[in-house]
């Protein structure tokens, strides 16, 4: 056990969180805002390509961070436009976004490097930095080599958000188009426009989160590399109840259990002297969330008009 | 009141005129109205167009079946159509055609852009397909677990459920298939992994072993079922959730208990050799045994037959799309929710299960971790291409099924385009099959549907 407990396993979790906390706040703005955002694998996809991608290019991986932004954002508004001005139905828009981009960065890694599938690598000066490049006169330590900046910046995201969501108008007219969209209608808020804002908002994040996993966490991007994140942060977001700090922890807990499984490959042992099956600890974040949506652990409740189209009354 | 008829526009002022006096179209109330008519006709005087409407009364449990196809999602007042069947057709067809040349439209740019022609490209992806027999026979083998999937979240739809966990059902399904496959059968001599509890003959074994891939995959399905009627919880979260507790789940299985030793393929021994389904190249002169379309072909067909038989002329059926269409009516009408839930996500995981059945007996004869080329999810857009009807389904499986033989020779002989072009096809196909308001505006400009919302 002790093997297990050790500071690799904190950093390793943060590492892992990273870029659940972003999607999982992006898919917070969106689902807010009363559109379900089940894209947040697409997204992902589509940031960790456009950054991996411009990175190579233009060496600098704040350009590449930059247009992983733009291209979630972008990929978002598609999102937005097919669900709010055409009504379309969001879960299935989403599914097809999330095809999409499991085909679509293939197709273009093959055209522009020649590799169906993956980015060339992309040397370590040019990744994105952990704290101690930002901050080099300060020793060496451990949280300061092991920590990326976008770890910072995502835990700045959630509290950021929980101020903007509950303290500024903004964030209030979100949750009010997203709960009950006539009444904020008559109250004079352009409900459309705010969902517009929830659903590219949470593109860009999710675009951010993206960016992290190829040119932070690895140096390239490889097929469908964002591996299911997209999902977890989705049974992240219910299992915090659609709330920036809860969701940050469910995230971290859900990191915990992505970074126990590849610490105890091999290490643990059961006392039989079996080794623990790592798929059993891959599936908590998974039954947790059936678990909680079924109501066994507190109530989840989601906004309450997710996932309907606002029709304004004639 | 002023009511007006739908075909001419012509407007009566006159109270007791309830049909137009031009046509005998019903007359409308030329302000939309939210709820439906009350005045009930007599059915002799019913314009026969008008059984078009979902009519939900409360007598509707003893309604004799043939009654027609039902608008997805509609909840929305009933309206008049004012066409025959044949254009109601035709806009079926319409709206999915159009989605896929549009999306074929924009992966040409995407293909323009990245420097190859468009034209030799869709040539090879769609061309490919029509080769005898290697061309057909792959296509067809290709499409089987497609019809299987776009059957499987069409039934679901139209109860107004969306089954997105039709992935993790199939591959529940194709492992029970397996087990029962090698450890109810013979196994060769060499394999010494697995020891049956039973030798079962071939007749018995192979409908042993569809049974169990059935029944595993509307277990699977029937979880988000009951937990959606039971708790209310969402079943696209929960599906979704399983999909990965399935994967999970069966690779520890295929790791740790039914793996050859020292194999570094993550698949299972294989099933025993009666369990094997036959290749139709033995029926069928001229088609080679290699290729590997299978018995669950003929079975894909028969559940498009069944699927069209169960939701259209029978009385669950009825009930089935009854919920889908208004659930508050339907349950006014006697029909319990819950039951219908659960039952449609059981029915929807059976027949994903049947996947298993093209893929492990027909095809690879054991459980290989991971086989399933998203045929969960492309199966959503086979049912939305297939206006979640059986025959649409068939025909959208085979246009799918045709891509991804085309994609291999895309592979091949094109300069810069891979075969995932295919995905990226079938993601464009699904947002403008969702978005398909989007070319509503267009066309009405054309004129071609004036007044008729479709």
């Amino acid at each position: 056990m002790r093997q297990i407990l050790t500071f690799s396993l904190l950093f390793s979790t943060i590492r892992l969180s990273t870029p659940l906390v972003l999607a999982a706040i992006g898919g917070l703005y969106s689902e807010r805002s009363g559109v379900i955002n089940i894209a947040l694998e697409g997204l992902l996809l589509a940031g960790a390509f456009t950054a991996a991608s411009v990175t190579y290019y233009a060496h600098s991986p704040w350009v590449g961070l930059g247009w992983a932004i733009v291209a979630g954002a972008a990929v978002a508004a598609i999102i937005a436009v097919a669900c709010i001005r055409f009504k379309a139905d969001q879960v299935v828009t989403g599914t097809g976004i999330n095809i999409l981009f499991i085909g679509l960065p293939a197709v273009l890694s093959g055209a522009l490097f020649l590799s169906s599938g993956s980015t060339p690598q992309i040397p370590k000066e040019n990744l994105l930095p952990d704290l101690a490049h930002l901050l080099p006169f300060l020793p060496s330590w451990r949280i300061l080599t092991d920590v990326s900046i976008i770890s910072v910046l995502a835990l700045v995201v959630v509290f950021v958000t929980r101020y903007v969501l509950y303290h500024t108008p903004f964030g209030l007219r979100l949750r009010a188009v997203g709960e009950n969209p006539e009444a904020a209608d008559a109250a004079g808020v352009a409900v459309n426009r705010m969902r517009y804002v929830g659903v590219i908002m949470s593109g860009a994040l999710a675009g951010i989160g993206g960016a992290y996993l190829s040119i932070g966490q690895s140096s390239l991007f490889t097929r469908n590399m964002a591996a299911g994140r997209g999902f977890i942060a989705l049974a992240a977001l219910i299992f915090g109840k659609w709330r920036p700090v809860q969701t940050m922890l469910a995230c971290l807990l859900f990191g915990l259990a992505d970074a126990l499984t590849i610490q105890m490959q091999g290490v643990a042992k059961l006392p039989s002297g079996e080794d623990i099956p790592v798929q059993f600890i891959q599936m908590i974040p998974y039954v947790v969330t059936i678990i909680v949506l079924a109501g066994f652990i507190g109530q989840s409740r989601a906004p309450k008009a997710l996932g309907t189209p606002y029709q304004k009354e004639r | 009141m002023i009511k007006k008829c739908p075909v001419c526009e012509r407007t009566y002022s006159d109270e007791s005129i309830s049909f137009c006096l031009a046509d005998g179209a019903l007359l409308s109330a030329p302000e939309k109205t939210d709820a439906a008519p009350t005045a009930v006709l007599p059915s002799s005087l019913r314009p026969t167009e008008q059984s078009k409407q979902p009519a939900l009364t409360p007598t509707m449990t003893s309604l004799t079946p043939p009654e027609p196809v039902l608008p997805v999602g509609a909840d929305k007042p009933p309206r008049l159509p004012r066409t025959n069947p044949l254009v109601n057709l035709g806009r079926e067809i319409l709206f999915p055609l159009i989605a896929v040349i549009a999306a074929f439209i924009v992966g040409g740019v995407v293909i323009l852009i990245i420097g190859d022609s468009p034209i030799q490209t869709y040539k090879l992806l769609i061309g490919s397909a029509f080769s005898w027999p290697d061309g057909i026979g792959y296509t067809l083998f290709n499409a089987t677990p497609l019809i299987f999937t776009g059957l499987a979240v069409a039934v679901a739809f139209r109860c107004g459920l969306l089954n997105i966990g039709a992935e993790g059902q199939l591959y529940v399904a194709a492992f029970a298939a397996a087990w029962v496959g090698f450890k109810f059968g013979a196994q060769d001599p060499g394999n010494n992994v697995i020891t049956p509890f039973f030798h079962l003959p071939a007749i018995v074994l192979v409908p042993l072993c569809c049974i169990a891939a059935i029944a595993a995959g509307a277990i699977w399905g029937g979880i988000p079922g009951l937990l959606k009627a039971k708790f209310g919880s969402h079943e696209v979260i929960n599906t979704i959730m399983l999909n990965f507790i399935a994967v999970a789940l069966l690779s520890y299985f295929t790791q740790y208990h039914y793996k050859v030793p020292g194999d570094p393929i993550m698949q299972t021994t294989p099933i025993s050799p009666s369990a094997d389904l036959t290749h139709l190249g033995k029926f069928i002169p001229g088609l080679p045994a290699r290729i590997p379309l299978n018995l669950a072909f003929l079975l894909a067909i028969l559940a498009c037959v069944l699927v069209y038989v169960f939701l259209w002329k029978t009385k669950w059926g009825y009930e089935m799309r009854a919920t889908g269409a208004n659930p508050s009516a339907a349950e006014y009408g006697g029909v319990s929710i819950r039951k219908q839930i659960i039952l449609a996500m059981a029915i929807s995981g059976g027949l994903a299960g049947m996947v298993g059945i093209n893929e492990v007996l027909g095809y690879r004869h054991r459980y290989y971790d991971g086989f399933s080329a998203n045929y969960g999810f492309v199966g959503i857009a086979v049912a939305l291409l297939g206006r979640n009807h059986p025959v649409g389904v068939f025909l959208a499986a085979i246009l799918f099924a045709i891509l991804l033989r085309g994609g291999i020779f895309v592979d091949a002989f094109t300069m810069h385009v891979s075969k995932d072009i295919v995905d990226m096809l079938q993601g464009i196909v699904i947002v403008f099959v969702a978005a398909e308001a989007m070319f509503r505006g267009p066309l009405k400009q054309f004129g071609l549907f004036k007044k008729a919302k479709i």
